[in-house]
């Protein structure tokens, strides 16, 4: 779709814009988390200060908030991970009665709203009567978290050729040998693409969390709790530089893996 | 030729315990999907859709008014609450607001689609698609946090008016009725705003997804046609592009209707639906009105997704 002429002026404004609008905003935060200024949210900041950074390190609340996300980002990627593949594997190999409703199933948790997953879950914990812990918490990131995972890894399995897996048993390998020695390599990037979104997608979850972490508190929740009733405002923009930080870098990761691949995978589109 | 005896024999001896689980999984590929379903499905099954139930099930109970407590037996009448003058206003608020929100970043988000799928190249349409890609997966939060810094009524928007000396623009803004309010960050103008952010980059990437499978050929064809590239652009690109602005529709429409994290922080205190279900099941305890409002935006999408199958959207997705 090249076009010989370029791309009006107009075109290249409204574009530029719509581009500065999505990411000034953040370039903000880095900037309030350096105010003196800790009452309001006062533009231009009175005066620069890093006395923030060492608020923020010596609070016991914000690394104990830090450490459940991590835990949780981290179990939940792995769950995802293997019933992701799993349900990629089915999905991009084979044709079976219900497999556009297996699809469906699978998005449905990020199609509809977070509140609906995040309702339907505290729900059903309160007529199951479980109490709200760790895993309660893990059990709704996870439900999400698949897609990303099997989006990733089917799109993989259906540009890797067929005839690869057939050669493999051809030459004799099992079906084991092939997905150790054949499958697992062509879509390891894939995966690992997929982990780290479904990483980042779940350490900012702040949604489907409120209804399922009881008394516990994940970053985004500590965050939540700190908009509403602000103490040290320049210590929540500390933190958020640090979410950005925490969420962007996974993906970046994500992109540069898995961009050879989309680069192949567009010849034969 | 030695080589290939090897895994021969291994047929011939029967192979170990794997090699016999292996054979039967390649050759039954009905217990092979088996397997590989089955985890997947069970979870999904059983702790989403079985929460999903859960939810719609309790929209059936009602809520006793003197004890206070959910009695548990098939009633309508939680759904007949659900449509008093109240609830109604929220959930037409919410609708209209869903609606606004599509329409603006519809068009903020076309030209920087067109742009990246017709005339960014090499670095740049990189740089574009991870312009877009960063903010659609990361750091929900603390971009609605930033539009409460942007917003409030000391903030840089304020200062930016009074520096180029159009505080009075502002002030006639928000005094406008319906959407304006005591300040940007207190007034639906603000929520509006802080939604339109947040979804954009839902809208750009299947727009430009769709652009991008336009064939360079038929818009040649239509200028060698006699098209200007106006014509072009209305009769040509305009029609094909349209499932992408659909399926992007149902995430800047889904997400809205279902938000209560944005109106809550940025916005005045009239509800939305989302807040109107957070509240119920919080703070009044009133789950089967709570699940009632929750049954609306999934009726509403389910019509929604079903006109966007008939335009084609879901190729684009």
């Amino acid at each position: 779709m090249r076009s010989k002429s370029g791309a009006s002026t107009t075109l290249k404004l409204a574009a530029a814009g719509g581009l500065l609008f999505l990411h000034l905003p953040l370039l903000l935060i880095f900037l309030y988390a350096f105010t003196t200024e800790e009452k309001s949210y006062q533009f231009p900041p009175p005066g620069l200060t890093l006395e923030w950074f060492a608020v923020a390190w010596g609070r016991a609340d914000i690394w104990a908030a830090l450490g459940l996300s991590l835990r949780v980002a981290a179990i939940s990627t792995l769950i995802a991970m293997l019933l992701g593949t799993l349900a990629a594997g089915a999905v991009a190999r084979s044709r079976f009665f219900g497999r556009e409703a297996v699809s469906l199933l699978i998005i449905l948790p990020i199609a509809l709203p977070g509140i609906i997953t995040g309702i339907s879950l505290r729900a059903a914990f309160n007529l199951a009567e479980i109490p709200f812990s760790f895993w309660t918490i893990v059990l709704g990131h996870a439900t999400f978290c698949v897609v990303v995972v099997y989006n990733n890894a089917v799109a993989r399995l259906r540009r890797a050729s067929g005839s690869l897996i057939e050669a493999s048993m051809d030459l004799g390998a099992d079906g084991f040998q092939t997905f150790r020695l054949v499958i697992l390599p062509n879509l390891a990037t894939a995966l690992l693409a997929g982990g780290m979104l479904a990483f980042a997608l779940s350490f900012d979850e702040v949604i489907v969390t409120t209804f399922t972490a009881g008394q516990q508190s994940t970053l985004p929740i500590w965050m939540l709790t700190e908009l509403v009733r602000p103490r040290q405002r320049p210590v929540t923009n500390v933190v958020a530089v640090f979410v950005i930080a925490a969420t962007f870098l996974p993906i970046l990761a994500a992109y540069y893996l898995t961009r050879e691949g989309q680069h192949a995978g567009g010849e034969g589109k | 030729m030695a080589d290939a005896a090897l895994p021969l024999r291994a047929v011939e001896s029967g192979g170990g315990l794997l090699r016999r689980l292996s054979d039967l999984l390649v050759t039954r590929p009905r217990l092979m999907l088996l397997v590989l379903l089955g985890p997947p499905l069970v979870w999904l099954g059983v702790v989403y859709l079985g929460a999903l139930f859960a939810l719609l099930l309790q929209s059936f109970f009602s809520i006793d008014e003197f004890s206070g407590l959910v009695r548990r037996e098939f009633t309508l009448r939680t759904y007949g609450e659900l449509l008093q003058p109240a609830n109604l206003d929220i959930i037409i608020r919410t609708v209209t607001m869903a609606a606004s929100v599509t329409l603006a970043s519809a068009a903020i988000a076309f030209p920087i689609a067109y742009y990246a799928a017709r005339y960014a190249r090499g670095r740049w349409k990189a740089l574009f698609y991870l312009a877009v890609m960063l903010p659609l997966w990361s750091s929900y939060l603390v971009r609605v946090y930033a539009w409460k810094l942007i917003l409030a009524k000391e903030g840089i928007v304020t200062w930016i008016f009074a520096e180029l000396h159009l505080t009075w623009l502002l002030d006639g803004i928000l005094a406008l009725p319906v959407i304006g309010g005591p300040s940007l960050s207190i007034s639906y103008l603000g929520t509006f705003l802080v939604f339109l952010y947040i979804w954009l980059p839902f809208m750009i990437l299947p727009i430009q997804a769709a652009l991008e499978r336009v064939p360079a050929s038929l818009i040649e064809a239509s200028g060698d046609l006699g098209a200007t590239p106006r014509q072009a652009f209305a009769t040509v690109i305009l029609p094909l592009a349209l499932p992408g602005v659909v399926a992007g529709s149902i995430f800047t429409f889904s997400l809205t209707l279902g938000d209560y994290i944005i109106p809550q922080i940025v916005g005045s205190s009239r509800l939305f639906i989302g807040q109107a279900v957070y509240t119920h099941q919080g703070t009044a305890g009133n789950i089967p009105l709570a699940a009632a409002f929750t049954v609306v935006p999934i009726v509403i999408m389910g019509f929604y997704l079903w006109g966007a199958r008939k335009l084609g959207a879901f190729n684009a997705l």
